[in-house]
């Protein structure tokens, strides 16, 4: 009877201290392994598109920004489409990604307005949506100008959905 | 639970298995002695659960191997832990490997019916050296290069197929991406396979011929009293298992291990230096040259080995009393005072040259500075810059860029590099023709850095500031 005590009692004193040792190991390892779940990078940088009063015209101009981004280890560098416009007395950066299914929207300089090619979604100069698929206008990107320059924070939206969802 | 544990039974067998495990008759009772190969399983089991885990973020390729290394090191939470805990625990490996070696070999345990279990725990000595020279590699720093470079070397000193041997193993003749490559998967994949695969025979074969007890005697033997494995002897083995684990974590907190600058091939002034348990054998080749060095390099360390592994083939004596086996005894204690004396030495010829030492030091406040210094980031893709065609102009710059040596001092696309002067923006430096006159006559704080005048004509001189803007806008 001892000895059947004794080995329960050591038995179960081997498993609570390695279980305790156990679950501290735990912490480091699954904090580790969860590192991208609390580390999912602030976006994309800010670019600089130029003087902020360069851009005067109710007519969207097409400008190329530079989207890096923090992609675990490395930086991503990726190109993109926007159109600043002031179409409607405020200034705006556009992405040109329709909020149908994200074809690059080009501007229809003879029809003064952005036409998609995929599936014909039509918008005004300040990106309001007029007609066809896209559930909404195009979207404005964050911006803001430090002395003089517009700088604008390319982001992702989510499609075919009437609110303005961004997704990285 | 006991109802629960009848069903499982009827169904696994779960019980007999446990008698099996658990109450194996332990000769002469439990002891602190026997728990070396436990914990060998506990560090296999740390290194295999912290080495999974740093494969979610390492990279096998000599362009990111250690960037992504520094990423761990530097940047993810708890990173340095248990990439530390994975470095030292290879040392404690090769520490807690030799003393279950040692005691072993003393108590005499390989005789008597045991040869085939020595001669798997020899086997898994290998192996496990194996991944210790495999694994050194890959952080792909000064040192891991170096070291790597030197002992791929001595590979080729065997005889006919050494030079073959190192170009397979380095995936060429000099060492690259594809070495990285290949150690990778010998490391986590292919000698793993062979540990497991050996500890499973090395255990089964030993549960087979039964554990040996204390080198006493066959007489004394027979009347020793026994004891289960289970409890006394789990609990020894755990207890030093976790006292295992916690001397790692606080060394790995207290002390994490260090990553130095990225390997540069190309700096024949970098000293090498192995880990800590191939400095010996690092000693030892400095007294061999020439034809002999066949000798010291391949045909002496072979033949050691193959001593350690037909030991209980020559030393057949059913004698296990250590004292009455003098000449065993005395001969593994020879070949290991002489592994220390030559560890020893070593230090001590570092420490007594003093251009070594300060160049020792120099390599280790260097691995100091880029450990303090925030994690870099790689660059992937292009910038914008370089991602437009360059005009007529502007590919005649970049060919005058380089053959009229900017990019010797400048690096290429004068991006800079080690000891190189990145070129800054120029336009924002000396818009409009300042720049050109700034390359006609360096100011003094670009004659100082060593800038010479740019002597050439006008319009390929228009074609390199041309170049010039072209590769410095926007940084």
């Amino acid at each position: 009877m001892d000895d059947v005590r004794r080995r329960s009692f050591l038995g179960t004193l081997v498993a609570g201290i390695s279980a305790v040792v156990g679950a501290i190991m735990v912490v480091p390892l699954l904090r580790f392994a969860a590192w991208p779940m609390f580390h999912g990078g602030g976006g994309a940088d800010w670019f600089a598109l130029g003087p902020a009063d360069q851009f005067t015209g109710e007519t969207p101009v097409r400008a190329d920004v530079e989207v890096r981004k923090q992609d675990g280890w490395r930086v991503s560098v990726a190109k993109q489409t926007v159109y600043v416009t002031r179409a409607g007395g405020t200034l705006r950066v556009l992405s040109a990604v329709c909020t149908h299914l994200g074809c690059v929207v080009p501007w229809d300089a003879k029809a003064k307005q952005f036409v998609c090619p995929c599936h014909k979604g039509f918008y005004a100069p300040d990106g309001s949506r007029i007609n066809g698929p896209p559930p909404r206008g195009l979207d404005a990107l964050p911006t803001k100008i430090e002395n003089g320059t517009l700088y604008v924070k390319y982001q992702y939206f989510r499609q075919l959905s009437a609110k303005r969802d961004v997704v990285g | 639970m006991s109802a629960g544990g009848d069903w499982l039974d009827r169904r696994v067998g779960w019980r007999s298995l446990m008698h099996e495990g658990l109450d194996e008759p332990l000769p002469g009772k439990s002891r602190w002695a026997y728990v070396f190969g436990s914990g060998l399983l506990f560090i296999f089991v740390n290194q295999a659960i912290t080495g999974i885990f740093l494969s979610l973020y390492y990279v096998p390729s000599a362009d990111h191997a250690h960037t992504t290394v520094a990423f761990i090191q530097k940047q993810v939470t708890a990173g340095a832990f248990i990439r530390s805990l994975h470095s030292y625990g290879s040392s404690v490996m090769v520490v807690i490997l030799l003393l279950h070696l040692w005691q072993t070999f003393l108590y005499g345990a390989y005789k008597n019916g045991r040869e085939l279990v020595w001669l798997f725990g020899c086997a898994l000595f290998l192996l496990v050296l194996g991944m210790s020279f495999t694994g050194y590699l890959l952080p792909w720093d000064q040192k891991a290069y170096a070291a790597t470079a030197v002992a791929t070397n001595m590979i080729s000193e065997v005889p006919l197929v050494g030079s073959a041997i190192k170009t397979l193993l380095r995936g060429g003749t000099e060492m690259g991406t594809l070495t990285i490559s290949r150690f990778f998967a010998l490391h986590v994949f292919l000698i793993p396979m062979g540990i497991i695969g050996a500890i499973g025979v090395h255990v089964l074969l030993f549960r087979r011929a039964g554990a040996a007890g204390p080198p006493v005697d066959e007489a004394t033997r027979q009347k020793l009293p026994v004891e289960p494995f289970y409890p006394r002897q789990v609990f020894k083995d755990f207890a030093f298992g976790i006292v295992l684990i916690i001397v790692l974590a606080a060394f790995a907190l207290w002390r994490p291990t260090t990553l130095g600058p990225m390997a540069n091939p190309s700096d024949p002034t970098y000293l090498p230096r192995p880990e800590w348990y191939y400095v010996p054998v690092f000693q030892w080749l400095k007294y061999w040259h020439g034809p002999l060095t066949v000798v010291g390099v391949v045909l002496i360390p072979a033949l050691l080995f193959l001593l350690l592994f037909a030991l209980p083939f020559i030393d057949r004596s059913p004698e296990r009393r250590p004292l009455k086996r003098p000449i065993a005894v005395g001969s593994m204690l020879f070949v290991f005072v002489g592994l220390l004396w030559l560890g020893a030495r070593s230090r001590a010829e570092d420490h007594q040259d003093p251009s070594v030492r300060a160049k020792l030091q120099a390599q280790d406040d260097e691995e100091r500075r880029f450990a303090a210094t925030p994690f870099e980031p790689e660059v992937a893709g292009v910038a914008s810059a370089t991602t437009r065609k360059m005009t007529d102009a502007e590919s005649k710059g970049a060919l005058l860029f380089v053959s009229e040596q900017c990019a010797g001092c400048h690096g290429p696309e004068g991006k800079g590099g080690a000891g190189l002067f990145a070129l800054p923006s120029v336009d924002a430096m000396f818009p409009g023709e300042k720049l050109k006159a700034v390359l006609r006559a360096p100011n003094q704080q670009m004659t100082e850095g060593g800038m010479e005048p740019v002597a050439l004509k006008d319009p390929e001189l228009d074609a390199v500031i041309a170049y010039l803007r072209f590769l410095t806008k926007g940084r």
